[in-house]
């Protein structure tokens, strides 16, 4: 049920405004444009995970009738990444390929089929060097680094964090537990392949036209590799056929489409097959986790160090942040007196990992999430009741000096509890069924941008025409996510009107405003506020003008229903069209502008800006199974969520925002896996790569928290990302609950369960998982870093 | 976009036809009836035919219906009329459910019975587009090369992964072979051969017209049950299909077992010898069967999930089959 | 190749078109009548976002040889209704969110439609059945399902009610709740 309000538009479940234009397939994805004599761009990939390139010889190729482009690695010299800090990547590769996939060779030609085979007309002498498809070939590197200029070898990235004194809140434990756990790595599979047209415009400059989240900043990036001033490129962000981060990074079927729209004056296409689209990944990095917790009797946490290994896959990608994210929210959700994190990120000869929703915190989520389970139980504690024990609160700092403001965690644990009768429940169902319980934090949007600069992160023009007309001008995509309507609603809330009579103009670095992207569950939060500010300032203009004409003060003045009203009079109003017209003739054109910039919310360390956020939210999940004893598979009955959302700008998208992402999660928790079979990808295709379907999903029941949030519009945070993560410790809690048996690795497949059934059944512990963790001395300096104020004299982070 | 290669295009309208066109162009033509499994093998280029028969023209290969007491389906018979056909639900429950357990609501649309009898033997490392299988060496049932699955041996493990194959050869189903010049019948069972590569007992140019469900009321029951892990989409990575005949005092006068898609071809367990004369309960012969099907089963790591996981299963599954057709 | 002269009846048209017979109808649909509301996600059957009516029942084009539906009956997306005038179970999948980033619904509204058109009344799990030939990355299926369960009731309670205005500044779909 939607709250009530006494809003107009907010919180409620009006249809989202290019609702009707997808139902209908009238909504044009990138692949659905066409321009006249266009050509059709295909890359040559390698088939190997780690060889020089010793040759290219495209004449064959070249002397093809309907060949119009071919570009190799040496068209594309310089190198880049979406974070400054590790520019590493290549369009296409220079000297050597670094995984089975990579893109080598681009061939533009009249249709695919010819692209096709003036790819496979191309020789390409390799030679092959030692691969390391592993964390453990790539930690002990006996050839050949797959990056030989970066400094650390095969170590990408360390992180290594102290805050306060992990050894002194070891020694205050009365309970410590260590626990192993491996993540495996999967992808987001758009149902959409990613796709994009690079259309000439004169003579020197180019649109892309592009399935992408992140328009601004390919813009920049364009501009650098291509070596063109950004005002001769313009990106426009198509609506996206499914993110969930994949379209993120700049992609070298972008950098490819643009360099040869320009060469040969003619637009280029490149639409990815399925098994491209699993090459260029960016997914979820499969992490090898070491933990150690150390709790009192009464279940209070007493410190916590965390040790994460992340295979990266080949290239750097957003691959820092996401090491920081393996060791930054643990601190979020429970108070943590003492905390300690190491983080190590190495290169493998894979495709890329990178941001997947919910950003290298799922992996570390599910092993605190199973700890806290296997805490509840020897402490003879229920998990909700130790979770609620810890929980943070709202208005703290955390240990880690990140700023807690609103936070329904609590509320989303009881409300969790009573909707699922969870204490009745958990311990005392059959053999056989079982009930988990598992909570978590996100964070709404990153306090930083991937590139410093001091600008906004969210900018929105309001428009107003002479017909009352009316746009809104925003730089973020609509992924799926709703974030038109979002935008729409905030306007439409703002001038009294519906959001059917604000046209969203989204995602088009030429004529929108700059927007970070859609990423980092940051839109809502951050562009909203942009939006709210903007619609704001529109409204002050126009109640100014018809204030005078009807004789008030501005601050009387009241937009409802497509009218301005005098407050105090409303039979003195005016249609919204003639306020409008009456503005402009006063004042001439109209457009106002908002801007978002968050807090400096930094932590006072080395890394600290990695997890500040201007708001989080809670998430509170119990999910209930049933597990076949003979067979270890696993049937999900039924899944009770409590999200604390601040506020929902639309209650439908937050509805849908919530079980999409416990789908995605739970999907991940029994199924998804990217396995290799020595360099080759084992399923790259939509059979083989298991997602959960309609057949597997269960009844899902969502209850909102609204705690609005002092600094979201009208209250409001996130929804994208949050309610995946506590899913899948859930689902693993509920494997325990009902056949005693502890899944120490992602995803939980049957053979798994059963293996670890017949272990206990023989006397054993019951457990499927890595047996230790990897040995590693860091290289880099550790960084240590006092607890934060709030955190002396026993007062565990409440800001006064 | 994956395309197809270019080929020749016939579409015949009788059988005599498309025989003739089989018998002319040899192995370089290939039948393309619901086209759910030949169009993406031929995206992946794991065939170059030059010439495709359709066959959706030939009326005769089409319809289920009752001749001399027994079901005739055409092979054309769609997987979803033949889940969906009022005699074959309660005389051959086990076919319908085998047929509405194939694929999805659009692949059991469009695919034949014809089709999933002969479907290509899969493999994880055959099923896949052309670069992916050559970047290493590819395989032998595709360019040649050797077996990724068991480097050391000569031949192709590819799995058959026909649902409707254990079942029709459970029940002792029978089909019609034509070729150019002659024709015959042989039991479903004898239609396969356990070589992932030859998986079909054919010869050169024989297409099938027929399939022939026996008599009705010989068997009493029929059971089908399909692992795979999800609901939907997925081919089996075990499937198990039995019949059984109760003679007086509810004790088995006749009983068939077979295992799919733990091996190049549906494979039979002796059942008959192990129950004759008992109830389908007896425990003892259920243990004796579970080891038979346990020893015969060969899963290997080229399908979906763990193959010591599959073969855990299909003791599991060969016991809950007796109970299947025990209730 | 020999290209092959085909008559294919889209959408209530004879549309005359000279292809090689290797190409599917996916193709056809997308790149020679510009019908693009079918997209792909695969090109192997492994997805449905393909999903079209051939003669009344859900088929994947990008598994149709065009040449082997000459003369067919073929319906796609873009004949269930435009933004103007929505089939009812458009409506109903707007209103409940049921497409997000709206990739496979045009694949998951065929397949509901030829559910629909053949059993009006359909159960839980025989709606479920009949979009398990559907990948949906976004929604979790649950609107999905919900939606074409509440077309289903409306038109049990009334068959009139179908009509939906559609406002200068206000979309409305008629609702009967059971």
């Amino acid at each position: 049920m939607a709250p009530k309000t006494e809003y107009a538009v907010i919180g409620g479940t009006e249809t989202k405004v290019d609702g009707l234009e997808k139902v209908t397939g009238r909504t044009r994805y990138a692949d659905d444009l066409s321009f006249p004599n266009m050509l059709y761009g295909r890359f040559l990939r390698s088939p190997h995970a780690h060889a020089r390139i010793k040759n290219i010889d495209v004449s064959k190729a070249a002397a093809m009738p309907g060949v119009h482009c071919i570009l190799t690695g040496k068209d594309f010299p310089i190198p880049f990444g979406p974070l400054p800090i590790s520019e590493d990547e290549h369009v296409l590769a220079i000297d050597k390929a670094i995984y089975v996939g990579e893109p080598v060779v681009a061939i533009a030609a009249s249709d695919e089929a010819t692209a096709d085979a003036a790819c496979r007309a191309v020789v390409v002498d390799y030679e092959e060097l030692e691969s390391y498809m592993t964390l453990e070939e790539a930690l002990a590197q006996k050839g050949e680094a797959i990056h030989p200029d970066h400094r650390g070898g095969n170590v990408h990235k360390e992180v290594p964090l102290e805050i306060g004194d992990v050894e002194q809140g070891f020694a205050e434990a009365e309970y410590l537990r260590e626990d192993v756990f491996y993540y495996e790595g999967n992808t987001h599979m758009p149902i959409e392949e990613h796709a994009c047209i690079g259309v000439p415009e004169g003579i020197d400059k180019v649109t892309l036209y592009s399935s992408t989240q992140n328009p601004h900043y390919g813009h920049r990036l364009l501009g650098k590799v291509l070596g063109l001033s950004p005002s001769r490129i313009r990106v426009v962000a198509t609506p996206v056929g499914g993110g969930f981060g994949g379209k993120c990074d700049t992609f070298s079927h972008e950098f490819s489409a643009c360099r040869m729209a320009l060469l040969t004056g003619r637009p280029v296409k490149f639409t990815l097959t399925r098994e491209e689209v699993f090459y260029t990944h960016r997914g979820r990095h499969p992490v090898l986790m070491w933990s150690k917790i150390g709790f009192k009797r009464n279940g209070k946490i007493t410190a916590m160090y965390f040790k994460s290994f992340l295979d990266g896959g080949a290239c750097g990608s957003l691959g820092v942040a996401s090491t920081y994210y393996t060791g930054a929210l643990q601190p979020c959700s429970y108070k943590i007196p003492h905390y300690k994190f190491e983080g190590v990120r190495l290169f493998t000869n894979k495709p890329v990992c990178g941001p997947k929703r919910g950003h290298g915190t799922p992996q570390p989520r599910t092993v605190m999430e199973t700890q806290l389970d296997k805490t509840a139980v020897d402490l003879g504690i229920d998990p909700a009741t130790l979770r609620l024990i810890n929980a943070v609160e709202p208005y703290s700092k955390t240990v880690n000096h990140f700023r807690i403001t609103s936070c329904g965690l609590k509320e989303c644990i009881e409300k969790v509890v009573e909707a699922s009768d969870f204490r009745n429940k958990w311990g005392k169902l059959p053999h056989g069924k079982g009930i988990g319980f598992a909570a978590s934090v996100y964070m709404s949007g990153a306090g930083v941008p991937q590139y410093w600069n001091n600008g906004p992160h969210s900018e929105v023009t309001v428009k107003v025409g002479r017909f009352g007309e009316v746009q809104c001008l925003t730089g973020s995509t609509d992924i799926g996510q709703g974030s038109m309507m979002v935008h729409a609603s905030i306007v439409a809330e703002v001038l009294g009107l519906h959001t059917r009579d604000i046209m969203v103009l989204n995602g088009d670095t030429a004529t929108t405003p700059i927007d970070l992207g859609s990423y980092s569950s940051r839109v809502t939060f951050m562009s909203g506020n942009a939006a709210l500010q903007a619609a704001r300032r529109m409204r002050d203009q126009i109640a100014g003008v018809v204030a005078e004409s009807f004789g008030v003060t501005a601050d009387r003045i009241e937009f409802r229903e497509y009218k301005v009203f005098n407050a105090d009079n409303p039979e003195q109003s005016m249609d919204w069209p003639d306020a409008c017209a009456l503005t402009e003739s006063k004042l001439g054109a109209q457009s106002s502008s908002g801007n978002y910039t968050p807090p400096d919310l930094a932590g006072p360390y080395k890394g600290g800006t990695v997890g500040p956020s201007p708001a989080y939210t809670f998430t509170a999940l119990a999910v209930q199974v049933d597990v076949d004893p003979e067979t270890g598979m696993i049937k999900i009955e039924k899944v009770w969520c409590a999200h604390d959302i601040g506020f929902p700008i639309n209650h439908t998208l937050v509805i849908g925002q919530v079980e999409g992402g416990i789908y995605m999660g739970l999907s991940e928790a029994l199924l998804e896996e990217m396995v290799y079979r020595k360099n080759r990808l084992k399923a790259p295709s939509l059979l083989d790569y298991k997602t959960i379907t309609v057949a597997e999903m269960p009844e899902i029941e969502t209850h909102l928290i609204c705690t609005n949030d002092p600094e979201g519009p009208f209250g409001a945070k996130e929804a994208g990302q949050g309610p995946l993560l506590p899913a899948i410790p859930a689902l693993l809690n509920a494997v325990y609950d009902a056949v005693g048996v502890r899944i120490d690795e992602v995803p939980c497949s049957p053979d798994k369960v059963l293996f670890a059934m017949e272990e206990k059944a023989e006397g054993g512990a019951g457990r499927y998982g890595p047996k230790a963790f990897l040995e590693h001395k860091m290289t880099s300096k550790p960084v240590r870093a006092p607890r934060p104020a709030e955190w002396e004299n026993g007062n565990e982070g409440r800001m006064s | 976009m994956l395309r197809l290669p270019e080929f020749e295009y016939a579409a015949p309208t009788t059988v005599a036809e498309a025989t003739r066109l089989l018998h002319e162009r040899g192995t370089k033509a290939m039948l393309l009836a619901g086209g759910t499994d030949l169009i993406p093998n031929l995206k992946r280029r794991q065939f170059r035919p030059e010439l495709v028969v359709a066959l959706h023209k030939v009326e005769a290969l089409r319809g289920i219906q009752e001749r001399s007491g027994r079901l005739v389906i055409g092979p054309l018979a769609t997987l979803a009329e033949v889940a969906a056909h009022p005699a074959i639900r309660s005389q051959y429950p086990a076919l319908a459910n085998a047929a509405a357990m194939i694929g999805t609501p659009q692949l059991r649309n469009q695919g034949t019975l014809g089709g999933n009898l002969f479907l290509n033997t899969r493999c994880s490392f055959y099923n896949q587009l052309e670069e992916w299988r050559n970047s290493d060496g590819s395989c032998l049932k595709a360019e040649g090369g050797k077996c990724q699955v068991a480097p050391g041996g000569k031949r192709c493990w590819a799995v058959s992964s026909s649902d409707t194959a254990p079942v029709l050869a459970a029940l002792g189903a029978e089909l019609r072979l034509v070729r150019h010049d002659d024709e015959r019948m042989v039991p479903v069972a004898a239609l396969y051969r356990d070589d992932g590569i030859n998986y079909l007992a054919v010869q050169p140019g024989e297409m099938l017209t027929e399939v022939l469900l026996p008599v009705a009321g010989t068997w009493d029951r029929t059971a089908f049950l399909k692992l795979r892990r999800r609901g939907t989409f997925d081919f089996p990575i075990l499937n198990v299909a039995g019949a059984v005949k109760f003679g007086a005092g509810n004790v088995v006068e006749r009983i068939s077992v077979m295992l799919g898609a733990v091996g190049s071809t549906p494979m039979a367990i002796d059942a008959q010898k192990l129950f004759a004369g008992k109830p389908l309960d007896n425990a003892a012969a259920t243990a004796a069967l579970q080891t038979q099907a346990g020893k015969r089963a060969t899963p290997l790591p080229n399908t979906d999930a763990s193959h010591v996981w599959r073969k855990r299963m299909v003791r599991v599954y060969t016991a809950r089959i007796l109970k299947e057709l025990a209730t | 190749m020999k290209h092959m002269a085909l008559t294919l009846r889209v959408n209530g048209q004879d549309r005359q078109i000279l292809v090689s017979p290797s190409k599917t109808l996916l193709e056809v649909l997308r790149e020679d009548l510009n019908l693009t509301g079918t997209k792909h996600g695969c090109e192997l059957g492994e997805c449905g976002a393909c999903t079209v009516l051939v003669s009344g029942k859900p088929l994947l084009a990008c598994l149709v040889p065009v040449a082997q539906i000459d003369g067919a009956e073929i319906t796609t997306i873009e004949a269930l209704g435009g933004p103007s005038n929505p089939d009812p179970l458009q409506v109903e999948w707007a209103r409940l969110g049921a497409a997000q980033c709206g990739y496979c619904t045009p694949g998951f509204v065929m397949s509901a439609k030829a559910l629909l058109d053949g059993n009006p009344n359909p159960t839980r799990d025989e709606i479920k059945e009949a979009i398990s030939g559907n990948l949906c990355r976004c929604t979790g299926y649950h609107k999905i399902v919900e939606a074409i369960e509440n077309v289903a009731q409306q038109q049990q309670v009334s068959k009139v009610i179908n009509a939906v205005t559609i406002a200068s500044r206000q979309t409305t779909a008629v609702e009967v709740r059971d």
